[in-house]
């Protein structure tokens, strides 16, 4: 199963290889990383998204909760949760194809970024699902680029 | 006023107490060394960095205080990594302090540097990388900190040259401030309750006790708990000690080279209270055969640990001495005069033994006459292989912090460096390190370090020409292909000893042995090396191979 794992960690020299090398020492696979600033300067917030079953899940807790750096580790799964990603995509599209890709932007209240000749680049937020979509939609103007930030997560109070 | 880095550091050792260091120079620890010269604690140096982290390893394991060790940048802090890596895996304290090339030098592939922080991070509890002389002070505190509560580990301190020798303030901080690092001691009052329930209405329990109980000092608690609830007890290579083997109750050791009864009891238990033990692979063999119908209460204070390998009924994370403590004052004796009966009749009808036929020396028989003549009061320490099993067994260990072996690594060349510091620490004491022929040939070079202190620590080499417990592995496992086993090819041990100032003495014949043990004893004033020509292909057992369960256990030589 599918587990985000959002973890406080000290704005710290090294805290990024600490926690990556649990992670690749241990055998366990990383889907996304993020790291991003908080409200506390001396605060990050790492949020790591990985699939496995619930007895790897509860040793990566643990294990991240004995990393002296680390502050916090809040399993979001299963708890309600805000998820946004943010994703650059650059499309084939001459100028006879511009009008639908402009369409599907359109629904999903994505930006047009870079425009060429032969391409458009289109920069899209939301939910890790929605991005699904949208790249789903653009598949067949066949995708020249693509980058997914990986996504950030808050918990809803 | 200001003081240079190196004296900030000097100054917090001494607020930490710190004894003994041992160590090496090096060009970049050279202004530390400047100071250490007149510290007023006493400075070891060995001739290897390894030796120097196995020796503050060993003073460590056995005082119970933080050991300290110093080495320099590059290859003296890869030097150190083996050392490192044991004492973590053997949640050992330590405080290891590395020289670095100067902070604007790091990254440039400086002369003689290595990413210190970066290779030691999964073999450390933390590592710091001091950057800013103001810092010092405090990065020292919360180092010995870190590393001796929770579940102890060790800690690394990389030191460039330049905050070594920047100035600052010097002032202490009296307390640690880490809200990211709060160990929990107490166990969860719920949780206990809820234990003692269970051991009380449990019908077949055993104790399986590790290296946490002598760690956080519960021998005498764990000796309370089993006169209040009559439950036998196993402990692990880690924990031998933690319990006197010589008691009825006490099963020895359990896993691989465990006892029969050990781990048919363990096997057959309805209860398995684990406490600051880990369920290693060398104990559980195969998980899902390891206690079939037992129910687990697990007691530790690393949470990590708790249903990692085996699922645990009832986690208590907490202290073993705290929990054990308030354990015994609530629990009642649960009702298992049979189960006990049972056990022990196991026991006596399957002692520990070995073949005494023919003429040779037994390596067993080397370790109980050893056992006999020191009265069971010495410290051991092991090298690896088949001495450490036999140590393991045929010693009877009755106080915690009696029996030092690398565990977890299983590290060659530890026992006679390690030996070094538990001499220092416990000069009272004699300390033995049984050994093996390849074993002590790992750190040899340190023997000039014993000879030099006066230790009178007796190295007991069970010398077999093999690198035993390979051996015994290839003829059991791998149709007797004895492929670069054999090490016959071998110094005269006697001779190395007299050429470093030790005495030497080698022992052929079983009529021997007593007269060069006692020999030894006698000797005070510097260390002995006893060269016991053994049975040279005489096996560990019991055995159970690995990955298997009690059941296929070989409990003898088979023909
Ligand atoms: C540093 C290191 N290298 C290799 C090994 C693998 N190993 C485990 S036991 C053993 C043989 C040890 O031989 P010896 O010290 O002569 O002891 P014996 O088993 O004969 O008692 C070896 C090579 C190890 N444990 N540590």
């Amino acid at each position: 199963m599918m587990h985000v794992i959002s973890v406080k960690v000290e704005n710290r020299f090294g805290v990024l290889a600490r926690v990556a090398g649990l992670f690749s020492a241990r055998g366990y696979n990383i889907d996304s990383l993020t790291v991003s600033q908080t409200e506390h300067s001396d605060i990050s917030v790492m949020t790591i998204v990985l699939t496995g079953d619930d007895r790897i899940i509860e040793q990566v807790k643990k294990q991240l909760n004995k990393l002296i750096d680390v502050i916090k580790v809040t399993d979001l799964t299963g708890h309600a949760s805000v998820q946004r990603e943010l994703a650059l995509v650059k499309v084939n599209a001459s100028p006879a194809k511009r009008t639908e890709v402009f369409q599907i932007a359109e629904i999903f209240k994505a930006q047009i970024v870079d425009i060429s000749l032969k391409t458009i680049a289109l920069e899209v937020t939301g939910d890790p699902e929605r991005i699904d979509s949208f790249i789903e939609l653009l598949r067949p103007y066949s995708i020249k680029e693509m980058i997914r930030t990986g996504r950030v997560s808050m918990a809803r109070d | 006023m200001k003081i240079s880095g190196a004296e900030i550091l000097i100054e917090s050792l001494k607020k930490e107490g710190v004894e003994v260091m041992f160590g090496y120079p090096g060009g970049v620890v050279i202004p530390i060394f400047h100071h250490i010269f007149d510290a007023p604690f006493r400075f070891i140096l060995t001739r290897h960095e390894q030796g120097a982290v196995h020796a503050a390893d060993g003073y460590a394991r056995a005082s119970g205080k933080v050991g300290v060790a110093l080495t320099t940048s590059g290859p003296g802090a890869t030097n150190a990594i083996t050392g490192i890596a044991t004492a973590h895996m053997d949640s050992v304290p330590l405080v290891v302090i590395t020289g670095q090339v100067s902070t604007s030098m790091i990254g440039n592939d400086a002369f003689q540097e290595a990413d210190t922080t970066g290779i030691t991070r999964p073999i450390t509890k933390h590592n710091y990388l001091v950057q800013d002389v103001n810092d010092l002070a405090r990065i020292v505190k919360e180092a010995f900190y870190i590393a001796s509560t929770g579940r102890p580990g060790p800690v690394v301190i990389d030191i460039p040259v330049d905050v070594s020798k920047g100035e600052a303030k010097f002032a202490y901080p009296d307390e640690v401030s880490l809200r990211s690092y709060k160990p929990v001691y107490k166990g969860h009052p719920v949780q206990i309750e809820k234990a003692c329930r269970l051991i009380e209405s449990s019908k077949r329990p055993v104790i399986y006790a590790g290296g946490g109980v002598i760690s956080s000092n519960a021998s005498d608690d764990l000796v309370a708990f089993v006169r209040k609830t009559g439950i036998p007890i196993t402990t692990t290579l880690m924990g031998l000690g933690a319990y006197p083997e010589t008691d009825r109750l006490s099963l020895k050791m359990l896993g691989m080279h465990g006892t029969f009864y050990a781990n048919r009891a363990v096997h057959d238990s309805d209860l398995l209270i684990a406490v600051g033990a880990r369920f290693d692979d060398r104990v559980t063999g195969n998980v899902n055969e390891f206690i079939p119908e037992a129910k687990v209460i697990h007691v530790d204070i690393d949470p990590a640990s708790v249903s990692k390998s085996v699922q645990v009924d009832i986690p208590i994370v907490g202290d073993c001495k705290s929990v054990l403590h308030e354990m015994t004052k609530i629990v009642k004796p649960p009702q298992i005069q049979e189960w006990v009966e049972k056990i022990l009749k196991i026991k006596e009808e399957n002692p520990l033994t070995y073949g005494t036929a023919g003429t040779k020396i037994k390596p067993q028989m080397v370790i109980e006459r050893i056992y006999e003549l020191t009265k069971g009061a010495a410290i051991i320490t092991t090298e690896v292989g088949q001495n450490q099993m036999w140590a393991a067994q045929f010693y009877q260990f009755t106080e915690p912090r009696s029996f030092i072996s690398s565990g977890g690594l299983g590290t060659m060349g530890f026992g006679f460096p390690a030996a070094i510091g538990a001499q220092l620490a416990r000069p009272d004491r004699r300390v033995i390190d049984i050994a093996g022929d390849g074993s002590i040939q790992m750190n040899i070079q340190e023997l000039i370090v014993a000879v030099q202190h006066r230790l009178p620590i007796i190295i007991a080499i069970l010398n077999n020409g093999f690198l035993g417990m390979v051996r015994q592995w290839q003829q059991l496992f791998w149709d007797k292909r004895y492929s670069h086993s054999c090490i016959s090819f071998a110094p005269d041990f006697v001779k190395l000893a007299e050429a470093y100032g030790a005495a030497g003495i080698r022992i052929e014949s079983r009529d021997e042995v007593d007269k060069a043990i006692k020999k030894a004893l006698s000797i005070k004033d510097r260390p002995t090396i006893l060269d016991f020509h053994v049975d040279r292909e005489e096996n560990v057992y019991p055995i159970i191979p690995a990955g298997k369960s009690v059941k296929e256990m070989i409990t003898r030589e088979l023909v």
